[in-house]
C-alpha cells in the first residue's frame, strides 16, 4: 500500500511564499531595514561620522541644523553647546547603546537559558529555589542597584552591561523555563525517552532547539528595553562616563540648551525613539515568522 | 486480579497502581491527596494478540500506557514483558531494553520534533541505540517509510508538509525501528479522519501479521476497538471493569458500564440509530482525585445497590476468559434485569447487522465482485 | 412548501501565504422548517466553513465570501443573509438563528455565571429584562435537562463538566425561540455516554420547539440518529444529498459509500475495513474535475475533465436523493446526458 506523493499543485513555491511573509507585515519590514541601518552605521562609525565626535570647537559652538537659515551643510543636524558636531556624536552613540543592549541581552539570555533549562527539566526543589532566587531578584528596584553600584565602582560601560545582564536574567528564566515544561510534556521528548535516549539528547537534541524562537523574540523587546534604559541612565548621569558620546549623555547635556538650541537634545531622543521603534516592529515581526501557526493562516 | 484466560502471556500485568500525588505549598510543598489514575489493575496479553483498552476520557486507559512501559515509574505493581520484569530495573537496564517495546502515540503533530526531518525522526532510534553506519542507517530508514506506505523522497521533508495520516505513518516507521516485540498504540487513530483512520488501522493490523507484534491498543472508539482486538478490557475510573475475547464481550456483556457505552456507540442505521435501546447513564465521570467510594461506577450505574456504595467489587470469573468487576451480575435481586438490558443492547446491534447499504466501496476494483 | 433556508451556489475563499485556499466551492442546499439537516465530511471538506460563513462567524480576513446567496425566510420576512449589513447580521445572529460550537469552555465568558451569560442572550434581543430575563434563563436550564437550575444559574463555567456546559450552549443557543441552530460537531469533545444524553435532548428540543437544526459533524454514526436529511461534503463541494433512509440504504456517490465501508461495524467481523487509498484534494487550486477522482474505483476520464452537478435520483417513494457522481450506479455505467440536475444547480445556471 501506497500513499501518494504530497499534493503541491496550486501552492506556491518557497521563494514567493517567503517573499509572501516578508511582505505581509510592513511595519515590520520597516523595522527590520531600519534596524539593520542602525547596526551598519555603528559599525561603520569612523568611515561614516562626518566629523570626530569628541572635537571641540567653541566658535561654531550650538549651532542650528543645515535647514536653518543659520546653519551649514558642514554639520547637518548642528553642533551642541562645545561646538561637537550632532551627527557624528549620534552615530557614535549607537555604538554604546547598541553594545549595552546587545551584551545585556546576551548576559541576560545566557544566564536564563541555563538556569531556566535547569529549573523546567530537574524540577522539584531545585525548581523552587532557582524560581525563588529569581523572583527574589526581579524584586530589587535595578535603579538602585545602579546608583549603589555607579557610586562604589564608578561609572563604566562594564557596569551598565552586567547590571542590565543579571536584572534581566530572571524574565529569561521564567520563559526558559516555562518552554521547557511544554516541551518536555510534547511527544516527541516522550518518544525519545521510550526510545532509551539519554538525557543530554533530550535537553540539546530536542529541548534546546525548540527554545531559539520564542527566547529569540524576548532578547529582541528586551534588547529595546535595555537601550531605553540605558539613555534613562545617561540622561541622569549613572551611565557611561560625560566624556564618551552616547545617547543619553547628549540627551542630559542638551537639557539646559533645549529652549533656544532645541535640537542638542532633540536628535538623540529621536534615535533613541527611532531605535527601540525598530526593535519591538522586528519583535513582532519575528514572533509571527516563527510561529508555525500564525505562518499558516493570515494574510 | 485474576485473569487466567491464557497461560502463555507474553505481557503480565498484576496489581499495576499509578498515583499521582497533589501537593501545596512551594519550597516545601507536601501531598495533600493523589489522582488514582490507575488503581490496581491486572491482565495478561498473549504473544501477538491485540489487547483493547477502552474507556472515557480520564478513566486512565493513557497513563496505564505509559506505566506499562515504564514512562512513568508505576506506585505499585509489577509488569512482565516476555521474561522481562520491567517494573524492576535501574534506569540504565530500562534505558537498554527499551527497544522491545514502543509507544504510537495519539497527537501525531506534538510527537514529531518540528524541527526534525522526517529521516532524522525515524534515524532517531536507531541513533540512541548505537548504530553509527550512516548507509546502513539511511537503508534501514528507507526500508521503515517503505514499510508504512511513505516514499523515500520524503525523508526530507518536515512533519507540518504532512496530513495528519501521513505523520501518524512517520510515528509508526519510528516505532518500529528498532524491531520491537510489544508496541503501545495510544489512541493513533482518534484525531483522524474516518477515511485515514480505516488505512492506518490497516496497516496497524498488517504489521502485527507480518511482524508478530503483541498491542495494547487503547481507544475511547468500541467499534474500532472491537475491530483490531483479540481481547478487551472496559476501563472506569482507573479500574478495569470487564475483561473477555471481543466476540463473548459483544455478545455478552455483563458489567452495566460496559452496556451502556455499548448502547451510546452511534451506528450509521438510520432505523437502527431510531429505535435501539439504550442505557443513558446520567452525569458525567467523577474525578479520579476523589473516586466514590465502594464500586467507582455506582453513582452512575441504573442498577447499583446499597452494598455497591460500601464495597469495591473484586474481578471475578464468570464465564471461560470473561472476568466482571460487579456485585450484582449474580445477585439474584438484579441479576435478570441486568441480563435482559444487555440482551435487549446486543439485539438491537445484530439487527443492524442484517441491513447495510447495497453498494460497497471495494465492488467497482479490480476482481472484486459487484 | 419554502424551504426556511435556501443556500445557492456558495464560494468561500481564504487567503493565506501559501496561495488561495478554495475552501468552499458551490455549495447549495435546501434547509426545512422543523426539519434537522446532518452536514457531513472530513476536515478541509468545508462542512464548518460553509455554514458558519452564512453567519459570518469566520475571520474575514483571510477568509473571504466569493459569491453566492443564502435566502432566509422567518415569519417575519425573507432576507439575503449574504447581504446583510453588520447590525442585521448581528439582529438574526443568537436571535433567528442560533449556533452550537464543539468546544463550549471557549465560547463561555468563565468571569461571569452561566445565568448572566443566557440572561444576556435574553436581554439583547428581546424586551424581557431582570426578573422576567431571569425566569426565562432558569426555565430554559430546566429545558435543557440541568437539574436544579435555580442554584445552577449562579455558578461559574469552571463549575460545570463538559456535557453540562454544552447543555448551557444549547439554552442559549434557543433563548429567543430560533427559526435554526446551526451545531458545528457539538459532541466531538464528548465521551460517547454524554454525546448519548446530548443527541437526545437536541432531538427532544428540535423536535419540541419546531426548531430546524443543522447538525455539522464527521461522525456518519450520530447524524444517523438525529437528522431527516444529510448532505455529504467532500473539496468544498455537496457530493451527495438525500433522506438518511435512503441515503444510508442506497449510496449513491463513491465517497459516501466509501466512508460508510471505512466504519467498523460493532456486530460484524470484518478482515479489513474499506480503504479509500489517497488523501483529500489540495485546496489550492479552483477545482477542475470531480474532487474524488483521484481516491474513487468507478472513475473514468469524463471525472478527469469536468466538475459533476448533483443530479437528480429521487427515487418514486417520494423522497429527495441528489449525487454529484459522473457514474450512475444504479445502472453500473457513465451517466447518459440529459439526466435530470438537481434544482439547485438548474437554478444557478440560469442566474
Amino acid at each position: 500500500m501506497r500513499i501518494d506523493a504530497l499534493d503541491k499543485s496550486g501552492l506556491r513555491s518557497p521563494l514567493q511564499r517567503f517573499l509572501k511573509l516578508i511582505l505581509r507585515d510592513k511595519a515590520g519590514l520597516f523595522g527590520v531595514i531600519l534596524f539593520g541601518f542602525i547596526i551598519v552605521v555603528a559599525v561603520l562609525a569612523p568611515y561614516v561620522a562626518p566629523h570626530d565626535p569628541v572635537q571641540q570647537n567653541l566658535r561654531i559652538s550650538r549651532q542650528p541644523p543645515a535647514w536653518h537659515e543659520d546653519g551649514s551643510w558642514e554639520h547637518p543636524l548642528g553642533t551642541d553647546n562645545l561646538g561637537r558636531d550632532m551627527l557624528s556624536r549620534i552615530i557614535y552613540g549607537s555604538r554604546v547603546s547598541l553594545t549595552v543592549g546587545f551584551l545585556g541581552v546576551v548576559i541576560a539570555s545566557s544566564i536564563g537559558l541555563l538556569l531556566g533549562m535547569v529549573a523546567g527539566y530537574v524540577g522539584g526543589r531545585t525548581d523552587n529555589i532557582i524560581m525563588g532566587v529569581a523572583n527574589l531578584f526581579l524584586a530589587i528596584p535595578y535603579l538602585l542597584l545602579v546608583v549603589v553600584v555607579a557610586a562604589v565602582l564608578g561609572r563604566s560601560l562594564l557596569n551598565v552591561i552586567l547590571i542590565f545582564g543579571f536584572t534581566n536574567a530572571p524574565l529569561f528564566v521564567r520563559i526558559t523555563r516555562g518552554e521547557v515544561l511544554r516541551i518536555r510534556k510534547s511527544g516527541y521528548v516522550e518518544s525519545a525517552i521510550g526510545l532509551g535516549a539519554s538525557q543530554a539528547r533530550i535537553l540539546f537534541d530536542h529541548i534546546l532547539p525548540n527554545l531559539i524562537g520564542p527566547l529569540l523574540t524576548v532578547a529582541t523587546f528586551e534588547m529595546s528595553g535595555m537601550i531605553f534604559y540605558e539613555a534613562g541612565l545617561g540622561f541622569l548621569g549613572l551611565s557611561v562616563p560625560p566624556g564618551i558620546p552616547s545617547w543619553g549623555n547628549m540627551l542630559a547635556a542638551g537639557r539646559q540648551y533645549i529652549q533656544f538650541s532645541p535640537w542638542i537634545a532633540a536628535f538623540p531622543g529621536l534615535a533613541i525613539v527611532c531605535t527601540s521603534l525598530s526593535m519591538n516592529l522586528l519583535g513582532d515581526w519575528l514572533r509571527d515568522l516563527l510561529d508555525p501557526k500564525i505562518r499558516r493562516s493570515a494574510s | 486480579m485474576t485473569d487466567t484466560g491464557n497461560a502463555a502471556a507474553f505481557v503480565r500485568v498484576r496489581g499495576l497502581k499509578q498515583h499521582f500525588p497533589i501537593t501545596r505549598g512551594v519550597i516545601f510543598s507536601r501531598k495533600i491527596g493523589a489522582v488514582r489514575a490507575v488503581d490496581d489493575i491486572s491482565f495478561d496479553i498473549p504473544q501477538g494478540e491485540t489487547l483493547g483498552l477502552v474507556g472515557e476520557s480520564g478513566c486512565g486507559k493513557s497513563t496505564t500506557g505509559r506505566s506499562v512501559l515504564r514512562l512513568y515509574r508505576p506506585t505499585a505493581g509489577s509488569v512482565t514483558i516476555g521474561d522481562l520484569e520491567i517494573s524492576a530495573l535501574s534506569e540504565r537496564q530500562l534505558r537498554a531494553e527499551r527497544p522491545k517495546m514502543q509507544m504510537i502515540f495519539q497527537d501525531s503533530y506534538s510527537s514529531l520534533n518540528p524541527r526534525h526531518s522526517v529521516a532524522k525522526i525515524v534515524a532517531e532510534p536507531l541513533i540512541i541505540q548505537g548504530h553509527n553506519n550512516a548507509a546502513q542507517v539511511r537503508e534501514r530508514v528507507q526500508q521503515l517509510l517503505e514499510l508504512v506506505g511513505l516514499e523515500p523522497e520524503h525523508m526530507k521533508r518536515y512533519p507540518h508538509e504532512f496530513s495528519g495520516g501521513q505523520r501518524q505513518r512517520i510515528g509508526i516507521a519510528r516505532a518500529l525501528a528498532l524491531n520491537p516485540q510489544f508496541v503501545v498504540c495510544d489512541e493513533p487513530i482518534s484525531a483522524l479522519d474516518v477515511s485515514i483512520q480505516a488505512q492506518v488501522v490497516n496497516l496497524l493490523v498488517r504489521l502485527q501479521r507480518e511482524l508478530g507484534l503483541t498491542y495494547l491498543f487503547i481507544a475511547h472508539d468500541l467499534s474500532m476497538v472491537r475491530h483490531i482486538s483479540h481481547r478487551i478490557a472496559v476501563m472506569y475510573l482507573g479500574k478495569i471493569m470487564e475483561l473477555a475475547r471481543y466476540d463473548e464481550l459483544f455478545q455478552n456483556p455483563m458489567h452495566p458500564y460496559t452496556q451502556s457505552l455499548m448502547s451510546a456507540v452511534p451506528i450509521p442505521e438510520p432505523e437502527v440509530e431510531k429505535s435501539r435501546s439504550r442505557i443513558l447513564l446520567k452525569g458525567d465521570v467523577p474525578s479520579p482525585a476523589n473516586p466514590p467510594s465502594g464500586c467507582v461506577f455506582s453513582t452512575r450505574c441504573p442498577f447499583a445497590t446499597e452494598r455497591c456504595q460500601r464495597e469495591v467489587p473484586q474481578p471475578r470469573q464468570l464465564r471461560p476468559g470473561h472476568t466482571v468487576a460487579c456485585h450484582n451480575v449474580d445477585d439474584p435481586a438484579v441479576a435478570e434485569d441486568i441480563r435482559l438490558s444487555g440482551h435487549k443492547i446486543v439485539s438491537s446491534l445484530q439487527d443492524a447487522a442484517s441491513s447495510g447499504p447495497d453498494r460497497v466501496f471495494a465492488s467497482a476494483l479490480p476482481g472484486g465482485a459487484s | 412548501m419554502n424551504p426556511i433556508l435556501e443556500v445557492r451556489d456558495l464560494h468561500v475563499h481564504f487567503d493565506t501565504v501559501d496561495g488561495t485556499v478554495h475552501a468552499v466551492n458551490g455549495v447549495s442546499l435546501d434547509l426545512f422548517a422543523g426539519e434537522t439537516l446532518g452536514v457531513v465530511g472530513e476536515s478541509g471538506s468545508g462542512k464548518s466553513v460553509s455554514m458558519m460563513s452564512l453567519l459570518r462567524l469566520i475571520p474575514q480576513p483571510p477568509g473571504r465570501i466569493v459569491s453566492g446567496s443564502a435566502r432566509f425566510r422567518p415569519a417575519s420576512g425573507d432576507l439575503d443573509l449574504l447581504s446583510l449589513g453588520k447590525r442585521e447580521m448581528a439582529a438574526i445572529r443568537g436571535n433567528r438563528i442560533g449556533f452550537i460550537f464543539q468546544d463550549p469552555m471557549s465560547s463561555l465568558n468563565p468571569l461571569l455565571t452561566i445565568g448572566d451569560q443566557i440572561r444576556e442572550s435574553i436581554e439583547q434581543h428581546t424586551s424581557k429584562r431582570d426578573a422576567q430575563a431571569r425566569r426565562r434563563a432558569i426555565q430554559l436550564l430546566d429545558q435543557v435537562g440541568i437539574p436544579d437550575p435555580e442554584a445552577r444559574y449562579r455558578n461559574y463555567p469552571h463549575q460545570f463538566s463538559g456535557g453540562m456546559r454544552q447543555r448551557v450552549m444549547i439554552a442559549i443557543a434557543i433563548a429567543c425561540d430560533p427559526d435554526i441552530v446551526i451545531a458545528d460537531e457539538p459532541t466531538t469533545a464528548l465521551d460517547v455516554t454524554v454525546q448519548a444524553q446530548i443527541v437526545d435532548l437536541m432531538n427532544r428540543l428540535s423536535a419540541d420547539l419546531g426548531i430546524a437544526v443543522i447538525w455539522i459533524s464527521h461522525d456518519l454514526g450520530v447524524v444517523a440518529g438525529i437528522a431527516h436529511h444529510l448532505l455529504v461534503m467532500y473539496g468544498g463541494t455537496v457530493v451527495e444529498y438525500g433522506a438518511v433512509d435512503q441515503l444510508y440504504a442506497h449510496p449513491r456517490h463513491p465517497y459516501t459509500i466509501g466512508l460508510l465501508g471505512a466504519l467498523p461495524k460493532l456486530h460484524v467481523n470484518e478482515d479489513e475495513l474499506v480503504n479509500i487509498s489517497g488523501t483529500p484534494p489540495s485546496l489550492f487550486s479552483p477545482p477542475q474535475q470531480c474532487p474524488f477522482e483521484p481516491r474513487c474505483p468507478w472513475a473514468f476520464e469524463t471525472c478527469l475533465n469536468s466538475q459533476p452537478p448533483l443530479f437528480d435520483i429521487s427515487p418514486d417513494t417520494g423522497s429527495r436523493h441528489a449525487s454529484a457522481c459522473w457514474y450512475d450506479l444504479d445502472r453500473d455505467k457513465p451517466r447518459a446526458s440529459g439526466q435530470p440536475v438537481a434544482e439547485w444547480d438548474k437554478e444557478d445556471a440560469t442566474l
